[in-house]
C-alpha cells in the first residue's frame, strides 16, 4: 500500500465535498428538531431530493434548477410528514420511518429510465487568484458554489436561531409547545414551516449526492446519510456550528477510507466501508454518555405532538 | 368548525376498522398510481390481490409463496410490535435478520458434508443466537450509555450489510463455485436445509415458527407479567416506574427477543428459500416488517393478518412486473402508503371529532 499516493490538501478539500450532503440535511433537521418535532424521514427525503434534482437537471440542462428541483421534492414529502405529524397527530417516529420506506420506493419508481445518463455538470465558482494559494486555495477556493451555501446556511441558521425574534419563537415552541401556544405563537403552523425547512434541506443534500458526489442515479443512492445526519444532530447537541464539525468528521472518515481503497490498503473493502457507521455509533455513545450528556441539551418537546385542548 | 377532542381510551371499533380503511384508501390512491404509470388500475389491482390466489394459472405457484414471504415477515413483525408498545424502537431488524442468517449458515457451512439430525437444530439456535447478539449492541448502549437505539440499530444495518458481502465475497464463498460470490447452497445440504414440511404448500420450519411466536405473543401479552409491563411502559411511563418496572430490563428483553425472531427469520430464509448467503440476501423483510406490525395494530393476530396482506402485495407486485411491466419499485411505494394512511386513520380511534360553531369553544 502507498500512502504517498494521498495528498492532505486534497484529502481535506475532498471531505469538504463528502461532507456537504450531511451538512444540508442536518442544518436542516436541527431546525426541525429545534422546533421539537422529530422527523426520521431524512433518508427519504434525501433520496427524494436526489431524484427530483437529478431529472430537474437532466430535463433543463441547469444544475441551479436541479438543486431547486432537489429542494421542492424533498420538501414535497416532508409535507405529507407534517400533515400527518401536526394535523392528524400522528405516532412521529412511525410516521418518519414510513416517510423513508415511501421515498426510496417512490425514487426508485421516478428513477426509472434515468439509471446510466450523466447529470449536467457544475463547475467551480471562480475565485480567481485565491485559487492559486498554494495549499490554501485547493483546500478552499476550488468548490462549486454548494460548498460555500452549505457553510453559509450554517452560519444563517446560527444567526438566526441566537439573534433573531424568529429563531426565539421557534426555540420557544420547541422547548414548551403549551407555553408558547398560551403566548398566542402557532404552534402547528410554526412546526410545518421547519418541517418544510427540513425537507427542502435534505432533499438539497440529496440533490448534490446525485448531482455531483456520485453523479448519477442508482437505487439507494444516499446509502444511509440521512440517518447519519440524524446522528450528527445529536452529535452537535442541537448547536449548529457544531454540525459543521461533525459533518466534516464524518466526511473525513468517509473520503480516507475511500483513499485507503484506493490505496491497495490490506483491510478488505467492505470492513473499509462499514467504518463510517461503526465511528458514527461510537460518536453517538461518546456524545450520550458521560458528564456533557446531549440528551439533557435536547428540545425539550421534541417528539411530542401537539393538541391544544383549550 | 372542525374540533378534536381526545378520548379517553382509544376507540374499539376504530382500532379493528381503520387497517381494513387504510387497506382500501391505499388501492385506490395506488389505482391511481397506476393510471399515472399508465396501466390499467382495475386490472393492476386484481393481479396483485386477487390473482395469486385464484388464478388458475398463477395460483398454484403463487399460493405456497404466500405462507414462504409471509413468515419472517410475521416473525420479525411479532419481535418488533413488543418493542413498539413499550416505546423502545428497533428499527434495525434487517441488520439482526442478516446476521442470523450468516451465524446460521456459518454453523450449517462448519459441519458440512456431516449427515446428522443435529446439524438444523444447532443452525437453528446459532441463527436466533446471531440476532439476539446483533440487538443487544443498540440495547446495551442504550442502557449503559442512553444512546439512541433507534439510530444505533438502524447504523447497524449497513454494518451488517458489509458483513453480508464480505462473507459472501470471502468466508463462506463456496470453495467449488468456481469463484463467483455466495455460498454453499444449503438447501442441496439435506442435513441442514429447510425444505417444504408438507410437499406444494410452501409450509417450512420459518412457518411453523411464525405460528408460534404468534401464540407465543398472544399469551405473554394477555396472560404475563410482562406483557403488562410492556403495555404500562408504552401507556404510561412513569406509572410504570412507579409500579417497579425496570425500563432497562424493557429495552434488553424486547430488543432481545425481536433480534432474536428476526434471526430465525434470516435462518429459515437462507437455509430454506434463498438457499445461500449471497450478497443480495437482505431483502428488506426487516424493514416491511415494520409496516406489517403497524398495520397488525401490533397485535400478535393482527399481525398474522396483516404478514398474509404484505406478502400478497409482494407477490402480486412480483405478478403485476411479469404481466404488466409495473416496477418493482411500485409496491415498495404502494406499501408505504399503506402504512401512511394507517397513521392518518389512527386520529379516528384516539380523537372524536367534533363539529362546533365558528369561534364557538
Amino acid at each position: 500500500m502507498d500512502l504517498s499516493a494521498i495528498n492532505p490538501a486534497v484529502l481535506v478539500a475532498s471531505l469538504m465535498v463528502a461532507a456537504v450532503p450531511i451538512v444540508l440535511a442536518a442544518i436542516g433537521e436541527l431546525v426541525v428538531e429545534k422546533a421539537g418535532v422529530l422527523n426520521l424521514g431524512v433518508e427519504g427525503m434525501m433520496i427524494m431530493g436526489a431524484i427530483c434534482g437529478f431529472v430537474a437537471a437532466v430535463a433543463t440542462g441547469s444544475p441551479v434548477l436541479g438543486f431547486v428541483g432537489g429542494a421542492v421534492g424533498g420538501a414535497a414529502l416532508s409535507l405529507i410528514f407534517a400533515v400527518l405529524t401536526q394535523y392528524l397527530l400522528a405516532n412521529q417516529v412511525a410516521t418518519g420511518l414510513a416517510l423513508t420506506l415511501f421515498g426510496l420506493g417512490v425514487s426508485a419508481l421516478i428513477g426509472q429510465g434515468y439509471n446510466g445518463i450523466k447529470p449536467p455538470s457544475i463547475g467551480d465558482l471562480p475565485l480567481g487568484p485565491l485559487a492559486d494559494i498554494p495549499v490554501l486555495g485547493t483546500i478552499l477556493f476550488r468548490h462549486d458554489w454548494v460548498v460555500y451555501l452549505s457553510i453559509a446556511v450554517i452560519a444563517a441558521v446560527w444567526a438566526v436561531l441566537k439573534y433573531s425574534r424568529a429563531g426565539l419563537v421557534l426555540r420557544a415552541v420547541g422547548e414548551n409547545h403549551d407555553a408558547a401556544h398560551a403566548l398566542g405563537y402557532k404552534v402547528v403552523r410554526i412546526r410545518v414551516l421547519a418541517i418544510l425547512f427540513g425537507g427542502a434541506m435534505a432533499g438539497l443534500g440529496g440533490a448534490y449526492v446525485s448531482l455531483i458526489r456520485v453523479p448519477q442515479w442508482t437505487d439507494g443512492i444516499t446509502a444511509g446519510a440521512g440517518w447519519i445526519a440524524l446522528a450528527i444532530v445529536v452529535f452537535a447537541s442541537w448547536r449548529p456550528w457544531r454540525v459543521l464539525i461533525g459533518a466534516y468528521l464524518f466526511g473525513g472518515i468517509t473520503v480516507l477510507q475511500l483513499n485507503l481503497q484506493a490505496a491497495g490498503a490490506r483491510i478488505p473493502v467492505e470492513y473499509l466501508s462499514m467504518s463510517p457507521y461503526l465511528i458514527t455509533i461510537l460518536v453517538l455513545v461518546i456524545m450520550s454518555s458521560g458528564r456533557g450528556r446531549a440528551s439533557a441539551q435536547a428540545p425539550a418537546a421534541l417528539g411530542q405532538n401537539f393538541h391544544a385542548s383549550r | 368548525m372542525l374540533r378534536l377532542e381526545k378520548r379517553p381510551s382509544p376507540s374499539r371499533v376504530w382500532t379493528a376498522a381503520t387497517p381494513v380503511l387504510a387497506v382500501v384508501l391505499t388501492m385506490i390512491a395506488g389505482g391511481v398510481m397506476f393510471a399515472l404509470l399508465g396501466k390499467n388500475p382495475f386490472e393492476a389491482i386484481r393481479i396483485i390481490f386477487w390473482d395469486p390466489l385464484f388464478s388458475p394459472q398463477f395460483a398454484s405457484y403463487s399460493r405456497p409463496q404466500l405462507l414462504v414471504k409471509a413468515a419472517p415477515l410475521i416473525l420479525i413483525a411479532v419481535g418488533l410490535s413488543l418493542g413498539f408498545r413499550a416505546g423502545i424502537w428497533n428499527i434495525g431488524a434487517e441488520g439482526q435478520y442478516i446476521m442470523g442468517a450468516i451465524a446460521g449458515a456459518g454453523v450449517g457451512l462448519a459441519f458440512y458434508p456431516v449427515q446428522a439430525w443435529y446439524v438444523f437444530p444447532l443452525m437453528v439456535l446459532a441463527g436466533g443466537f446471531g440476532g439476539w447478539l446483533w440487538a443487544m449492541i443498540p440495547a446495551l448502549l442504550r442502557t449503559r450509555f442512553a444512546t439512541s437505539e433507534i439510530l444505533v440499530s438502524l447504523l447497524l444495518v449497513y454494518v451488517a450489510q458489509a458483513i453480508l458481502a464480505s462473507m459472501a465475497l470471502g468466508l463462506m464463498r463456496n470453495p467449488e463455485g468456481g469463484g463467483f460470490p455466495g455460498s454453499r447452497n444449503l438447501a442441496q445440504y439435506p442435513a441442514a436445509a429447510n425444505l417444504e414440511l408438507i410437499v406444494g404448500s410452501g409450509m417450512h420450519w420459518g412457518v411453523v415458527a411464525a405460528l408460534i411466536a404468534v401464540i407465543a405473543a398472544t399469551i405473554l401479552l394477555q396472560r404475563h407479567i410482562l406483557g403488562f409491563q410492556i403495555r404500562l411502559a408504552g401507556q404510561a411511563p412513569r406509572a410504570a416506574r412507579f409500579a417497579g418496572v425496570s425500563p432497562n430490563r424493557l429495552v434488553v428483553l424486547c430488543l432481545g427477543i425481536s433480534g432474536a425472531l428476526a434471526g430465525l427469520a434470516g435462518l429459515f430464509e437462507v437455509a430454506g428459500p434463498a438457499g445461500q448467503i449471497s450478497i443480495d440476501f437482505g431483502s428488506n423483510y426487516g424493514f416491511t416488517a415494520i409496516i406489517v406490525a403497524f398495520l397488525g395494530r401490533l397485535n400478535p393476530i393482527g399481525i398474522l393478518l396483516a404478514g398474509l396482506l404484505m406478502a400478497l402485495t409482494y407477490i402480486g407486485g412480483e405478478l403485476s412486473q411479469f404481466l404488466l411491466g409495473l416496477p418493482a419499485a411500485a409496491i415498495q411505494a404502494f406499501q408505504g402508503m399503506l402504512l401512511f394512511f394507517l397513521l392518518a386513520l389512527d386520529l379516528l380511534s384516539n380523537y372524536r371529532i367534533r363539529w362546533t360553531a365558528w369561534g364557538g369553544r
